[in-house]
């Protein structure tokens, strides 16, 4: 190993440039010029030899750059540099790190830094031109407003009696702090009206490094009508979940909540394993939605994807749903189940 | 404008790019039965890979649009007279050098010349030195060529990661130090067939889309139960590397992929030049010849006392001049890894046509450490043993550490208890809000790294503490002021700022310089990634311990994550200067300032 080799060579021996030419040389085959070179190296400082280092340790960190040195001027160039730097180094050596232990001061800059145009191309350029110029670069490479959309889920549910589908998309328009932010789901069964759906518009805004805080409105498009007003958080949890709360408050004065997480759990580079948990509270009964006090609904689901692109993933995957207190008892006044388990293939994709 | 014919020692160049347009003459025959979107193309014509030289006073360079094409890979590309790389500029320090630039694509465009001292209006930088450069306008650069070395060009419009690069030599007025028998330019880069608009989106609405090194159930990382959720909990990626790569980018050496067999002759026992230049839009690259030492000898176009080393990480933008003596083989890989390991560049040092080395296979992707969150407590990192028996001693004494190297334990003890967002820690100068996710606790200096993941490689690996200038650096004053600057970032919102602000927040209020005012800089990294920060029109040296008069110019530094970096600046160039993250999405998405020197009469350079 050439380390270790490198090491013990001068440890060894005693005049370690001495021996640091021969490892050089033994190396390769040696050069007449490199052979021949004077011995220069005792005057030559180390390189990064400023902050007073101990010798020993150093000289390994010399032997090469010395052993390079001759071989440069082995060449007989007449190097202006060797001239130089030999004594001055030197000098520096001595004296480099004491200057350095006192702090520059911080502070602001002299008065000429403020002298002159604000901005040195205009009276060359032309003012207008430059103020166009300059007003589409701040807009290029201060963030572009950027359009997303996400399918996070698309998917058929097999389950008891008719099977399902579900959609739950979301997407966005803006710039880093403030966006347009864009929700719909909604779900039923193949044959039957829609059991749900709604659309969601918000405004988002960036308050923290990881979440969003977003204030719109909702607009129920199946059942009865309804519009909400939204206010919600969303983002990235430590541990990397994927949070989404809201509060609804409805135009009938209901108060209700979301509650939705998700965890990207890799067990590959591609195949990724999504547990997902929702639930659904509301403040008070609210008969002609089926909803009552406390906690209304709760699902737990477990999705298998394969990420073919990062932009485009099917998968496979199974969820459960409780209808839970007030809300189960509607379901079995109206003779529905409390409970449903969904067998679930679709896919996620964004752009 | 003289276009000189490729010289003999590019001669095997040459003949590779006659196969090649041949090759894509025929392509371009195929591809005219093809719909414009099957074709991938929006220009019609095929790039020629590879760079023409040009030399002489006075050059016309001409953009346009392009196809590009690389193993299985094609698609839109721009080029400047029709190859990608553009072409080499062979200039000659003291020359004086017009360039006429012609527009014919169909994007704004502009040529940035980096590394070079230039009077600002000449800079080509749009929205700061000049507008952009529409389509079918031209632009006339005139400036002279003040000093000699190893820099490149290239658009600073989101033309340059489509290929609107190339490489510049500077050959200097009094002879060159480094007497050599061969001289080739290895440009490095990156090149996707997504367009960049395309790619920066995805990259803000997706969840590190293009990183398919990912911690999962079934990876073999050595990471314990408790690290992984210690990185959940942080919301955050110990692989979070690249923000893009291999399985969007192709890797190029002079516009040649690894299947292109990219040659450069030597005869053995020659000494060799080889001019690095990371002209790649995303990419840092850990660059290695195995079985050949590299003597680096120059750093960002300047001379630098020589060192050798088994490898180096090049961040964008920098560039390294290494001479090699290859011997005793046919034929040396010239390996640039991505630094997160997904692919790589290659190509050959070949004795004889067709020579051949073995490639090495991709090392296991690195991860992040205690060090890249800002909480350096030994530098688990930096201290071990890659050859370099001055850098780990001087990590050492610097975090004043017990040398502990047992990052494991201690990572999740510490991590525990630590927030990683105590905005507290903070300068009143940064602004904290949502763009903000992560404050570094204990931002030491990290210029003995020698980068990410090649801590423990077992040989030697450059860092920034070995560069020392050859040459007595001009201005010998001590900086009087110190001007810290904050690299903040947000990756889950892919946010990109300086002093939590990004450029369209600070337009009117630019980090402001008096003419020749000798400041140290000090740039602190709140995120963790590793930036290239660049700094147009100035060399400025890296605090780095070199001895007295001899720290190393450079024009771009990368600053390590969790970590800062310092460099002494003498802002002698009036004008106003682009100041930025060279990773072209950073930049684009806000870590990007203007640096004002005043007053403007101080002398246009």
């Amino acid at each position: 190993m050439r380390a270790a080799t490198l090491l013990l060579f001068p440890l060894a021996v005693l005049p370690s440039m001495a021996i640091a030419q021969d490892h050089q040389h033994g190396a390769q085959a040696p050069k007449e010029s490199e052979a021949t070179a004077p011995s220069h190296t005792p005057t030559e400082p180390s390189a990064g030899d400023g902050s007073g280092m101990d010798h020993d340790t150093m000289d390994h960190g010399t032997m090469d750059h010395s052993a390079m040195n001759h071989g440069t001027m082995g060449h007989g160039t007449p190097d202006r540099g060797m001239m130089e730097h030999g004594p001055m180094g030197h000098s520096g050596m001595e004296h480099s790190a004491m200057p350095d232990d006192t702090p520059i001061p911080q502070g602001p800059p002299p008065p000429d830094a403020f002298e002159g145009p604000a901005f040195a191309a205009d009276a060359f350029v032309g003012a207008e031109k430059m103020a166009a110029s300059r007003a589409s670069v701040v807009r290029e490479v201060s963030g572009l407003p950027v359009f997303w959309f996400q399918a996070d889920r698309a998917e058929y549910r097999a389950r008891e009696g008719k099977d399902g589908y579900l959609w739950d998309v979301q997407g966005y328009y803006g710039g880093d702090l403030d966006k347009f932010w864009f929700k719909s789901e909604g779900e039923g069964s193949f044959g039957e009206k829609p059991e749900a759906a709604e659309v969601q518009g918000l405004w988002s805004h960036a308050i923290g490094p990881w979440w969003d805080l977003q204030v719109g409105a909702r607009q129920d498009l199946a059942g009865p009508e309804r519009t909400y007003a939204v206010v919600g958080v969303q983002g990235l949890a430590p541990y990397l979940f994927e949070v989404d709360t809201a509060a609804f408050l409805s135009t009938k004065g209901d108060l209700t909540a979301r509650i939705e997480a998700e965890l990207d759990q890799r067990i590959t580079q591609r195949l990724i394993l999504q547990p997902r948990v929702e639930l659904n509270l509301s403040a008070q009964d609210i008969p002609e939605l089926g909803i009552g006090a406390g906690l209304d609904t709760a699902e737990v689901g477990l999705r298998l994807r394969y990420e073919f692109a990062r932009e485009f993933a099917p998968y496979l995957g199974i969820e459960q749903e409780w209808k839970l207190g007030g809300s189960a008892d509607y379901a079995r006044l109206l003779g529905e189940g409390t409970s449903a388990t969904n067998f679930v293939i679709g896919v996620r994709f964004w752009f | 404008m003289s276009t000189t014919p490729l010289s003999d020692r590019f001669a095997i160049d040459r003949r590779k790019f006659l196969t090649r347009s041949s090759l894509a003459a025929s392509l371009l025959g195929l591809g005219h039965a093809l719909p414009a979107w099957a074709r991938g193309s929006h220009g019609g014509t095929m790039a020629r890979k590879g760079s023409d030289v040009l030399s002489g006073e006075h050059l016309t360079m001409t953009v346009a649009d392009s196809s590009f094409a690389t193993a299985s890979r094609h698609g839109p590309a721009v080029t400047v007279n029709g190859t990608l790389p553009g072409p080499l500029l062979r200039l000659r320090e003291g020359q004086n050098l017009v360039v006429d630039l012609e527009n014919n694509s169909s994007m704004g465009t502009s040529i940035h010349w980096h590394g070079l001292l230039v009077p600002f209006l000449m800079d080509g930088v749009p929205g700061v030195t000049m507008a952009a450069v529409e389509p079918g306008e031209r632009f006339r650069y005139e400036f002279p060529i003040r000093q000699a070395g190893t820099y490149w060009w290239h658009a600073h419009t989101l033309q340059e990661p489509m290929g609107h690069y190339g490489p510049i030599i500077i050959d200097p007025a009094n002879g060159d130090p480094h007497q050599v028998d061969r001289d080739y330019v290895v440009m490095l880069s990156d090149w996707s067939p997504m367009d960049p608009h395309v790619l920066m989106k995805k990259l803000k609405v997706g969840e590190a889309p293009f990183n398919f090194q990912k911690t999962t159930a079934t990876d073999d990382y050595p990471l314990s139960g408790a690290e992984r959720r210690m990185w959940a909990r942080m919301r955050m990626m110990p692989t979070d590397i690249s923000d893009v790569s291999a399985p969007l980018y192709s890797y190029l050496l002079n516009g040649h992929g690894p299947e292109d067999g990219l040659e450069f002759a030597f005869n053995p026992g020659e000494r060799v030049r080889l001019r690095f230049i990371n002209g790649a839009a995303m990419t840092f690259f850990n660059v290695r010849i195995p079985g050949l030492p590299m003597k680096v000898i120059a750093a960002d176009g300047q001379d630098v006392r020589p060192i050798e080393v088994d490898e180096f990480q090049i961040g964008n933008a920098e560039t390294y001049d290494v001479i090699v003596e290859p011997t005793g083989a046919d034929a040396f890989a010239i390996v640039a890894e991505a630094m997160d390991r997904s692919g790589m560049g290659v190509g050959m040092l070949a004795s004889r046509p067709g020579a051949r080395a073995d490639v090495p296979l991709l090392r296991d992707p690195p991860l992040l450490t205690m060090a890249d969150m800002g909480m350096n407590h030994g530098s688990t990192a930096d201290s071990m043993d890659h050859g370099g028996m001055d850098h780990g001693a001087m990590e050492g004494m610097d975090t004043g550490s017990s040398g502990a190297a047992s990052g494991t334990m201690d990572r999740s003890m510490d991590m525990d208890s630590m927030s990683m967002r105590d905005t507290s820690l903070l300068p009143p100068s940064v602004k904290v809000g949502p763009g903000v996710d992560m404050v570094s606790m204990n931002p030491v200096d990290r210029m003995g790294d020698p980068g990410i993941g090649l801590a423990d490689v077992g040989h030697r690996v450059l860092n920034y503490r070995q560069l020392v200038s050859a040459n007595m650096n001009p201005d010998m004053r001590r900086p009087t002021r110190l001007k810290e600057i904050h690299l903040t970032g947000n990756m889950e919102r892919y946010m990109w700022s300086f002093d939590g602000q990004k450029f369209s927040a600070v337009t009117d209020d630019p980090i402001r310089f008096a003419f020749n005012e000798r400041v140290r800089v000090k740039l602190v990294n709140d995120t963790m990634m590793a930036h290239p920060i660049h700094l147009h029109g100035h060399f400025f040296e890296l605090v780095n311990g070199a001895p007295h008069g001899h720290q190393p110019l450079k024009h771009t530094v990368i600053v390590q994550p969790g970590g800062s970096a310092q460099f002494d600046l003498t802002a002698n160039e009036p004008g106003d200067w682009a100041f930025h993250c060279h990773l072209i999405y950073h930049m684009h998405n806000g870590m990007f300032q203007v640096v004002t020197v005043r007053p403007l009469q101080g002398g246009e350079g």
